[in-house]
């Protein structure tokens, strides 16, 4: 017979001090990291608080900071929407052909070369929208004033540089569908095989069986990427400064030589010039396209880890 | 026994119900009527004037419509949907295959007349016109990239160890979530915060190549922490549990096992985190400006980078614009090898430092 002791308490591990110090230095960086982010805010407003109280005849324009940064605020909107709308479908398409139509062998392949447009640096982007792009798109510039100047969007007169609003569209919308068909991928190619493969067992078609199985499946995700991209889109700078003729003021025509500029862009152009409550101003737009970004990427952050909540329990 | 080798009746599907009726379409036949689409396509592009973009944009539409309509007709409207997607699928990578050939054709196109030895040897002190080269800007974008990493990889590293080894609760969600939201902050935003913070450290004007590192950080943090994290998260918590049962402490266990094991991942993680920021324009335009000769001190005033140099030689291009043109095609040129170039370093490390599974 062997008795069993009561048990002792379990021997507390011993702390030793390389452990505190390097759990600290880990624990530290993180606890930093938040402190960068709130730094943004907090020194972003410090150098925007001038412009916020300053009179509206010392903000650039002379009218004020809230007619300054509207056009560009809607210069910015509209640019990152029309690449949105451009981008989403067309990743989605991406997403499902590297998923579930391309030959296995050279799918991940295919997957590297989408990957290929996010490694391009943006001034790049710039350079061949302005060079390449912008051209080729004044033949539609032209067709879409003449065969649809009765919407608004397409009013006219057409640019003959090609350097609009739809173009920056065009380029964002390239550069931000990496980001969006990246993540579809990964949702779509996550949907549960078991049913996939019922689906298939019913007789269904391979795009019947995607449609049953892996949309449902994948449409959280695929919000996700798109607000990313979104964030991407509102906050890309060089290949607007580039491409787009912008300064005008407040317009919704987006093929016409008049354009309104976007917040990065027009905070790259002008900064560097920029003295006294300008820098101040251009602090304040910046702080602006803060403040839209965080709460998109918020948003999408939001979406995916509800979703990641969801699989987790299934 | 015998075998019966007698051809099976040829099916009759008159007499069948419409179940047994599965007509296809030849294999031959879909391509072949999208062809035939594209030929008419082309056709028609050279009745309005021919041009390459429209006979591929007829030729496709009359194309993916010439199998639509055939499938309709010979297999149903199940089968012709199918098919329908599949082309339009097909299409949708297709279509994002011509930007991208497209750029990399034009930058060779125009950067390759310029990409000689006097771009890599000499700056632009005193260049008017024609010559000078990216010399400064290449050695400027190399130094803060390289401060940059310094910054970036430590902190970075040890937030990623904290996720995974140590952090709970509300303060490890409140990082995760936060390190997600910074991957989305613009560029430009982080050059706009490195300069506001050094403004109000050192006064007005000040431009310094170190402003352009903190910003480039602050843009680089969260993509190492969130590969770093996925990595470390791959290490088997066996090798945890072997060196916690050999009494070995928990930091020793980080340094010695769990880091080793990764390396691969930590190592390819990190040159792509890289990779992602040498390309940066807007942060370094607001906080380390441009000049012509070569400033190799980081803590001492304006500095060239390439990209900066780039968008500058396009854009404000002296009285020889040509030779400016050039200049700036190079170097988005060089831009693109050097960001290749640690695309495939990464692949090749995770390739060549892969732990060994088995001996």
């Amino acid at each position: 017979m062997t008795t069993t002791s009561a048990p002792t308490a379990p021997p507390r591990p011993k702390r030793r001090p390389g452990d505190r110090l390097f759990a600290g230095a880990a624990r530290g960086s993180g606890i930093f990291i938040l402190l960068v982010l709130a730094g943004v805010a907090a020194f972003l407003i410090s150098e925007a608080l001038p412009a916020l109280t300053a009179s509206s005849e010392e903000i650039p324009g002379g009218e004020g900071l809230s007619s300054y940064i509207g056009p560009l605020v809607l210069g910015t909107l509209l640019g990152a929407v029309l690449a949105l709308l451009v981008a989403t479908p067309l990743a989605v398409g991406i997403a499902l052909y590297i998923t579930y139509y391309a030959p296995r062998r050279i799918a991940s392949g295919m997957g590297y070369l989408i990957d290929l447009l996010a490694a391009i640096p943006s001034v790049v982007y710039g350079f061949w929208g302005l060079a390449v792009l912008a051209p080729k798109l004044v033949p539609f510039h032209e067709w879409a004033a003449d065969a649809l100047g009765f919407i608004p969007f397409f009013a006219g007169p057409a640019s003959t540089s090609g350097r609009t609003m739809f173009t920056v569209g065009l380029v964002l919308a390239v550069m931000i569908l990496p980001i969006i068909s990246a993540i579809s991928r990964e949702v779509f190619s996550q949907a549960p095989a078991l049913h996939r493969e019922a689906a298939l067992a019913l007789g269904a078609t391979r795009w019947e069986m995607i449609r049953i199985a892996v949309l449902p499946y994948g449409k959280s995700g695929v919000i996700a990427g798109a607000m990313l991209g979104l964030g991407r889109a509102l906050g890309e700078t060089m290949a607007v400064a580039i491409v787009l003729s912008g300064g005008a003021g407040a317009t919704l025509n987006l093929i016409s030589n008049s354009n309104p500029s976007t917040i990065a862009s027009n905070i790259a152009l002008k900064f560097p010039e920029a003295t006294g409550i300008g820098v101040n101003t251009l602090i304040a737009s910046g702080l602006v396209l803060f403040l839209i970004t965080l709460v998109v990427n918020m948003l999408a952050r939001w979406v995916v880890n509800r979703r990641a909540d969801f699989s987790g329990a299934n | 026994m015998s075998i019966d080798t007698q051809p099976a009746p040829q099916p009759t599907t008159r007499d069948r119900g419409p179940v047994a009726v599965h007509r296809r379409l030849p294999k031959f036949a879909p391509p072949g009527l999208f062809l035939a689409g594209v030929a008419l396509g082309a056709a028609l592009s050279a009745l309005t004037g021919f041009s390459i973009a429209t006979a591929i944009v007829y030729g496709v539409v009359l194309g993916t419509l010439a199998v639509y309509i055939a499938s309709r007709s010979v297999e149903g409207r199940r089968k012709a949907t199918d098919r329908l997607v599949t082309s339009l699928v097909t299409t949708a990578f297709a279509i994002a295959m011509v930007p991208l050939v497209s750029l990399i054709y034009t930058v060779l196109d125009k950067g390759l007349p310029r990409f000689d030895s006097a771009f890599f040897t000499n700056s632009m002190f005193r260049v008017v016109g024609e010559g000078g080269g990216a010399y400064h800007a290449i050695l400027g974008t190399v130094i803060i990239t390289l401060l940059t990493t310094l910054i970036s990889v430590p902190i970075g590293l040890m937030t990623a160890i904290y996720l995974v080894e140590y952090g709970t609760g509300r303060l490890k969600q409140a990082i995760t979530f936060f390190v997600d939201v910074m991957t989305g902050i613009p560029s430009i935003v982080a050059g706009l915060f490195a300069f506001a913070l050094f403004t109000l450290l050192f006064g007005n004007d000040v431009r310094l190549g170190v402003m352009g590192a903190v910003a480039l950080s602050v843009l680089m943090i969260p993509v190492v922490v969130r590969s770093c994290e996925e990595v470390l998260k791959l290490v088997p918590n066996e090798l945890r549990e072997a060196s916690y049962a050999l009494g070995v402490s928990k930091w020793r266990t980080v340094v010695k096992v769990v880091l080793p094991t990764a390396i691969a991942g930590l190592g390819t993680g990190i040159t792509l985190s890289v990779a992602r920021v040498i390309g940066e324009t807007a942060p370094l335009l607001v906080t380390v400006g441009l000049i012509t000769g070569t400033n190799l001190n980081p803590f001492d005033g304006r500095m060239a980078t390439l990209p900066v140099f780039a968008f500058y030689q396009l854009t404000q291009p002296g009285t020889a614009t040509q030779a400016f043109i050039d200049r700036a095609w190079t170097a988005a040129l060089v831009l693109i090898i050097l960001v290749m170039a640690l695309n495939v370093v990464a692949r090749l490390i995770s390739r060549f430092f892969a732990p060994k599974t088995s001996r």
